[in-house]
């Protein structure tokens, strides 16, 4: 028998236990809600934290990054969430909406919510769904299929403290970008679940931002999208700070919808962004990129899965990783074709910029293909700066370290610049600067 | 402006001789012509010029201005004035060719301890110039390079030259791939930096350029050495006989 077992339990491991135990009578939840938790929380348990012999997980070892897990942080109040809110800069002067997120819970009197329910987009708090939820809790915390096995989506769903439920109704195209922005203004751990509904022939623009990523922490958050027949999803996501933060995004897309997102893990310490996405409905296309900038001895993660189960979609994942010093990247990227999806057309890139001797990038592309009219490619790239560019720059008096800055900005920017709007893409580019410090 | 005394260099590990003892003189408001076959090392002495750290330079000295240039670093090079327009002008995705300029021109101000020019001034200039050389705005704000023809890309690196108004500008075989109308463009735009403070060193194979561009000096460079020195006569005699009759001689 080839069966694993696991007499030990990490100190973190042990703490996740007594830590659910206690929470039990806080947590929210109909009793349909806390039976799915406890079911979790047991699947989890069995497994534990992942770690690098779970083949997930082989790059990004979470059980010995975790040395003790964090209390679960309490409530904070709208003054405290509000200074919060005012300490970070994320958009800068982008018109937007804004739904805010403290501490892993939702602070309506902070967000937009009438605004945006003028714009046909209803804003709920995730607990008070959760608290009528009935059977397999509406729905809310479902997990597809080829992210069932996932530990930290187990833990996310049991000890989950708030978020928020976006519903973009059919039809409604949200005038400005909507950005979910998630806080801390006291340290302890977030779970935190936001599920974004669009609706049939919605269009919206979804910004999340991460700032809620304190050393004295870890966060752990899952994003939900179910985007309806012909609808548009734009979304870019930004992933920045010290502590250890697990993000997941499940995307559910339906037929002949449109998805272009983008996610950085910008100066991570040790993040994972792992996305999930299944095609439901044929005629679909979706860009998904991911963008890692790491420095020093940081780790940046992002892991994805697509799984095309219907036939004449199109993907195209393209990631770039710009790694100095003695930080890691890793990505891993898989495409799954289901036996019935023809003409399914999959597209999957990765590319890392090395800046030091030490820094270290690990690629695992994978296609799954079942089907046998496909188009499906995947490419990796690990590489250093070229030469000959950098002499030109530097032959025209641009000095050695700011023309590599432009450099790595121009590598970065051919991925950010299919974002297409024109505002997010110039934020982006902002963040991406000043993170590399160049000049405009 | 420049001296170029008795310059030795191989690429790198490979230790074949391709700057075979190079001497050259020129003074400001002088342009000059090195022409030779190909191999002679022309390209070479244009790269080392700038700094390009592929070479070794083993015996001789470069001085501009009197100070020896080899130790100096390609933008600080580049600050102190010096320019080389490259024949292949490398395509550069991602950085909008007028980020690009503005880029170059501030850094090179600041080097100089110059104030940084504010971005109207800065437009003016470059709509003026741009416009001298037949050069659309919706050019400029393409990625540099990317996608420019042949000629379009000599124009750009003319740009760069008219807008960093260097002391003294090296041309690695402009000519090449242009059509004849591109070509008078390119010459107009190089004559108009002609100036009193200004050198040029023209690299070039053929001749034709040099009818657009008049030398004041015609040098013939081959197998790493300046083997005849004349004056703009030189460049028609070469058109006529060919480069055999210098060919065998530098062996």
């Amino acid at each position: 028998m080839n069966m694993e077992t696991r007499s030990l339990k990490t100190s973190a491991e042990t703490e996740l236990a007594s830590l659910f135990d206690g929470a039990r009578e806080q947590l929210a939840g109909s009793d349909a809600v806390i039976k799915l938790r406890e079911q979790a929380f047991s699947a989890f348990d069995e497994r534990g934290l992942p770690h690098r012999r779970v083949e997930e997980y082989k790059y990004s070892d979470v059980r010995a990054k975790l040395k003790s897990a964090s209390k679960l942080v309490a409530a904070g109040s709208n003054a405290e969430a509000k200074s919060a809110l005012e300490a970070v800069e994320t958009y800068g002067d982008l018109e937007r909406y804004r739904i805010v997120i403290n501490n892993g819970r939702l602070m309506a009197e902070l967000s937009d919510i009438e605004a945006l329910k003028g714009e046909g987009v209803t804003v709920s708090n995730l607990n008070a769904a959760l608290a009528d939820a009935q059977d397999e809790a509406d729905g809310l915390l479902n997990v597809p299929s080829i992210a069932a096995a996932d530990p930290m989506i187990m833990l996310n769903t049991a000890l989950v403290l708030g978020g928020a439920v976006v519903s973009v109704g059919e039809g409604t195209e949200v005038s400005r970008p909507i950005e979910i922005v998630y806080t801390a203004s006291t340290a302890g751990a977030r779970y935190t679940r936001c599920r974004i509904e669009l609706g049939k022939r919605a269009q919206a623009t979804i910004l999340e931002s991460f700032e809620d990523n304190t050393a004295e922490a870890e966060g752990n958050a899952v994003s939900d999208f179910v985007i309806g027949d012909e609808a548009r999803l734009t979304l870019a996501r930004v992933v920045t700070g010290e502590a250890v933060h697990v993000s997941s995004v499940l995307m559910n897309i339906g037929g002949s919808a449109e998805v272009k997102a983008i996610g950085f893990n910008m100066g991570t310490d040790f993040a994972r962004t792992q996305s999930f996405v299944t095609f439901s409905g044929e005629h679909s296309n979706a860009s998904l990129y991911g963008i890692t900038m790491v420095r020093e001895k940081q780790h940046s993660d992002h892991t994805l899965v697509v799984d095309h189960k219907v036939p004449n979609c199109e993907s195209r994942e393209r990631f770039k990783a710009v790694i100095d010093d003695f930080a890691e990247g890793v990505f891993q990227g898989k495409i799954i074709v289901r036996p019935h999806a023809q003409k399914t057309d999959g597209q999957m890139m990765t590319q890392a910029l090395l800046l030091s001797e030490d820094a270290s990038m690990s690629n695992k592309p994978e296609l799954e293909i079942f089907a046998d009219d496909v188009q499906c490619a995947h490419g990796a790239t690990s590489g250093q700066i070229d030469e000959d560019l950098l002499f030109y720059l530097r032959a025209r008096g641009i000095p050695e370290a700011q023309a590599k800055m432009l450099l790595v900005l121009a590598f970065l920017a051919e991925a950010v610049e299919e974002m297409e709007d024109e505002g997010i893409v110039s934020a982006l580019e902002g963040r991406i600067r000043n993170w590399l410090s160049v000049e405009e | 402006m420049l001296e170029i005394k008795n310059l030795h260099a191989h690429v790198g590990d490979d230790e074949t001789e391709i700057l075979r003892g190079v001497n050259l003189t020129v003074k400001p408001g002088e342009v000059h012509a090195i022409m030779g076959p190909n191999g002679s090392g022309k390209s070479t002495l244009s790269y080392i010029l700038a700094g390009k750290d592929d070479y070794e330079v083993t015996e001789g000295d470069i001085l501009f201005n009197g100070e020896s240039m080899l130790e100096m670093e390609p933008d600080e090079r580049a600050a102190a004035g010096l320019f080389l327009a490259f024949q292949y002008p490398i395509e550069i995705p991602g950085v909008a060719t007028m980020t690009f300029l503005k880029t170059a021109l501030n850094a090179q101000r600041k080097a100089r301890g110059e104030d940084e020019l504010s971005t109207p001034a800065f437009m003016k200039q470059v709509k003026e110039k741009a416009a001298e050389l037949n050069i659309t705005m919706d050019m400029l704000k393409r990625p540099l390079n990317v996608g420019f023809s042949g000629g379009e890309k000599k124009r750009s690196e003319i740009l760069q030259m008219s807008l960093l108004e260097p002391k003294l500008c090296v041309m690695d075989e402009t000519d090449s791939g242009l059509d004849i109308d591109a070509l008078k463009i390119v010459a107009e735009g190089v004559n108009r930096l002609r100036s009193p403070d200004r050198a040029m060193v023209v690299i070039t194979h053929y001749q034709r350029l040099l009818d657009h561009i008049v030398p004041d000096v015609v040098h013939v460079l081959s197998r790493g050495k300046i083997v005849k020195t004349g004056g703009k006569e030189l460049a028609l005699e070469l058109e006529k006989n060919g480069y055999a009759d210098y060919v065998g001689q530098a062996a």
